[in-house]
């Protein structure tokens, strides 16, 4: 009996949760999460890791919360900056929900 | 001045129709559908009611006056028509908080859906819902970690958790079980589960299954870089059972572990809810028999009450239906009782069956399950629905992916993931289901065969247990 060629492998991948299994999300919609987030209300805040580290809980944060920030272009700056100054590791960003006192968003931008 | 002892019978509603009561803040209030025999009065029907589920006999006793009965007696205080029903009405109770041992759900419910239930006098009775005024909210524990913590433990946050029900529900061994186990976590499930009847039987043994499964769970998670668990089902024959597996589940470093709550009932689960919270430990709660108790919509406790009573008695998920799938479940009424698990405070909403205002002060909320007879086609509707603070949990539907559980698991992540994206962006996930999901499918042939796969299966039949409109 042939084995059956219809059947595909699945290879285990290293992943970094929230939009790891999807594409690298392009400039623009990256854009679109902030604009979500920040329509949330939410906080953004930027934190980075190398990548050996990325199962940690906390990563070191770069600079602080952006507490009271509405402007797109602003995070987009602060996300290139910590790429920049941290080439090397993944950077994600996160949406602090004070209310819940959870995170609302949090993904990978860059990954290392 | 003193009362003197009448002896006899006296008509309920002498006592316990109040109609002019104004409930008191600190009052457990509760709502019955109450369908009664021929002849008899509705006034009296409620007032009985009212006696029987709180200090009531059906003759009067001397000592009744050696204690102040109004203070203690519960009181029939409203009475409506049931939207569309002549036969019912509801009535509302007010019940003074001393009734009531502090903490203690079973207590709770051993008064108000005990003996009343057999009442000659009725034909049908269903309790609605029922109103925890906080100073009782106070004094219940709750759920062990609640939404927020579990989120911090498990690192997963913006997006509903996925899991899976291992299956075969039953007969495989206890290796090959794990390795079940082990193919979801490393296709991108964040989470799998015993199924409900999995205890300790002849062909796999509790102990052999949790150490099999801890292996398939550690091994997954160092493989992919997430956080990964298994729900291990501690619900057991006897307490010190039930405590003997919790404990192995701990020694073995697992996250979670797993109960049902009506079958092993609310004196086991606000034990182990609260050996959950001092061990740190996640606590799942499956829901088997509540459809026995809740279907009908004439007679029984109505689902939202029993998930309010597991708010209160502890847990950190609870199925609550799919509303696509295969189980029961109409969508107003499920979005009703998944807020009264997951927010703070809801309000009376008789769109949604919520007949009064549930304050939870600062108890954690519990994430809402949904399980049965979904699939990635589902999955816009589901995010839709259930929001970020839900579990979706695609049993056949993942592990009956033509390329295996990690292929199916990969699937079910990427329609999730592109599903979550798309509501941020703005889109209307119901409306444009198809096109998110056939642009996700284009970069996963794993979701592309998935979608293949399930295309024809919809599970299209009208809801049994209605909510009540004209």
């Amino acid at each position: 009996m042939n084995v059956d060629s219809q059947i595909g492998d699945y290879r285990t991948q290293q992943t970094l949760e929230t939009f790891s299994f999807l594409p690298a999300l392009t400039q623009e919609e990256v854009y679109e999460q902030i604009n979500y987030m920040l329509a949330q209300g939410l906080t953004p805040a930027i934190e980075h890791e190398v990548p050996a580290q990325a199962a940690d809980h906390y990563w070191p944060m770069w600079k602080l919360p952006f507490f009271g920030e509405t402007e797109l272009s602003n995070v987009v700056n602060e996300l290139e900056a910590c790429h920049r100054a941290y080439p090397g590791h993944h950077v994600r960003l996160i949406g602090y929900d004070s209310y819940t006192q959870s995170q609302g968003v949090c993904f990978v931008v860059y990954r290392a | 001045m003193a009362k003197k002892f009448d002896a006899g019978v006296k008509e309920y509603r002498d006592l316990y129709w109040a109609p002019d009561y104004v409930p008191l803040d600190t009052d457990l209030l509760a709502c019955f559908k109450v369908t009664q025999q021929e002849g008899v009065p509705r006034e009296e029907a409620a007032a009985a009611v009212a006696a029987e589920s709180s200090t009531g006999t059906w003759s009067t006793v001397w000592s009744e006056l050696l204690t102040d009965m109004e203070f203690y007696k519960g009181r029939a205080y409203r009475i409506e028509d049931v939207p569309g029903d002549k036969e019912s009405f509801y009535t509302f109770i007010a019940y003074p908080l001393d009734l009531f041992e502090e903490g203690s759900i079973v207590n709770v419910l051993t008064s108000l859906v005990g003996n009343v239930f057999g009442f000659k006098a009725l034909r049908y009775l269903r309790l609605e819902d029922i109103r925890f005024p906080i100073a009782f909210v106070k004094t219940c524990m709750g759920p062990p970690s609640g939404i927020q913590v579990e989120r911090d433990k498990l690192n997963k946050y913006g997006r509903p958790l996925l899991g899976c029900t291992i299956k075969p529900k039953l007969g495989l061994s206890a290796k090959n079980y794990g390795r079940a186990v082990y193919e979801c976590l490393r296709g991108g499930l964040d989470l799998t589960k015993d199924d409900e009847n999995v205890n300790s039987q002849p062909f796999m043994r509790w102990q052999n299954r949790f150490e099999f499964v801890a292996e398939a769970v550690n091994k997954a998670q160092a493989e992919t870089g997430e956080t990964k668990g298994h729900y291990l089902n501690v619900t057991a024959n006897t307490p010190e059972d039930m405590y003997e597996r919790a404990e192995f589940a701990k020694e073995l470093g697992q996250p979670v572990i797993m109960h049902d709550f009506l079958t092993g009932g609310f004196t086991a689960n606000t034990g182990l809810a609260k050996w959950c919270r001092k061990n740190g430990i996640l606590l799942h709660i499956h829901r088997a028999m509540h459809a026995v108790i809740d279907r009908n919509p004439k007679h029984g406790i109505h689902f939202r009450v029993l998930a309010k009573c597991l708010r209160l008695s502890g847990g950190d998920h609870l199925h609550t239906g799919t509303v696509v799938g295969k189980l029961e479940g109409d969508r107003a009424s499920t979005l009703g009782f998944v807020d009264l698990l997951r927010e703070s405070f809801i309000p009376e909403d008789r769109s949604r069956g919520i007949f009064f205002d549930q304050d939870w002060g600062s108890m954690p909320g519990v994430f809402a399950v949904a399980s049965g007879g979904i699939h990635v086609w589902h999955m816009p509707a589901l995010v839709s629905i259930f929001g970020d603070d839900s579990i979706l949990q695609f049993g056949g539907g993942t592990q009956g992916h033509p390329w295996g559980n990690a292929a199916g698991a990969a699937a079910n992540r990427v329609a999730l993931e592109a599903c979550v994206k798309a509501r941020n962006e703005g889109r209307d996930l119901e409306r444009e289901a198809r096109e998110i999901m056939e642009g996700a499918a284009s970069h996963s042939p794993e979701l592309a065969i998935a979608m293949e796969t399930w295309k024809e299966i919809k599970f299209e039949f009208d809801t049994v247990d209605k909510l009540d409109v004209a």
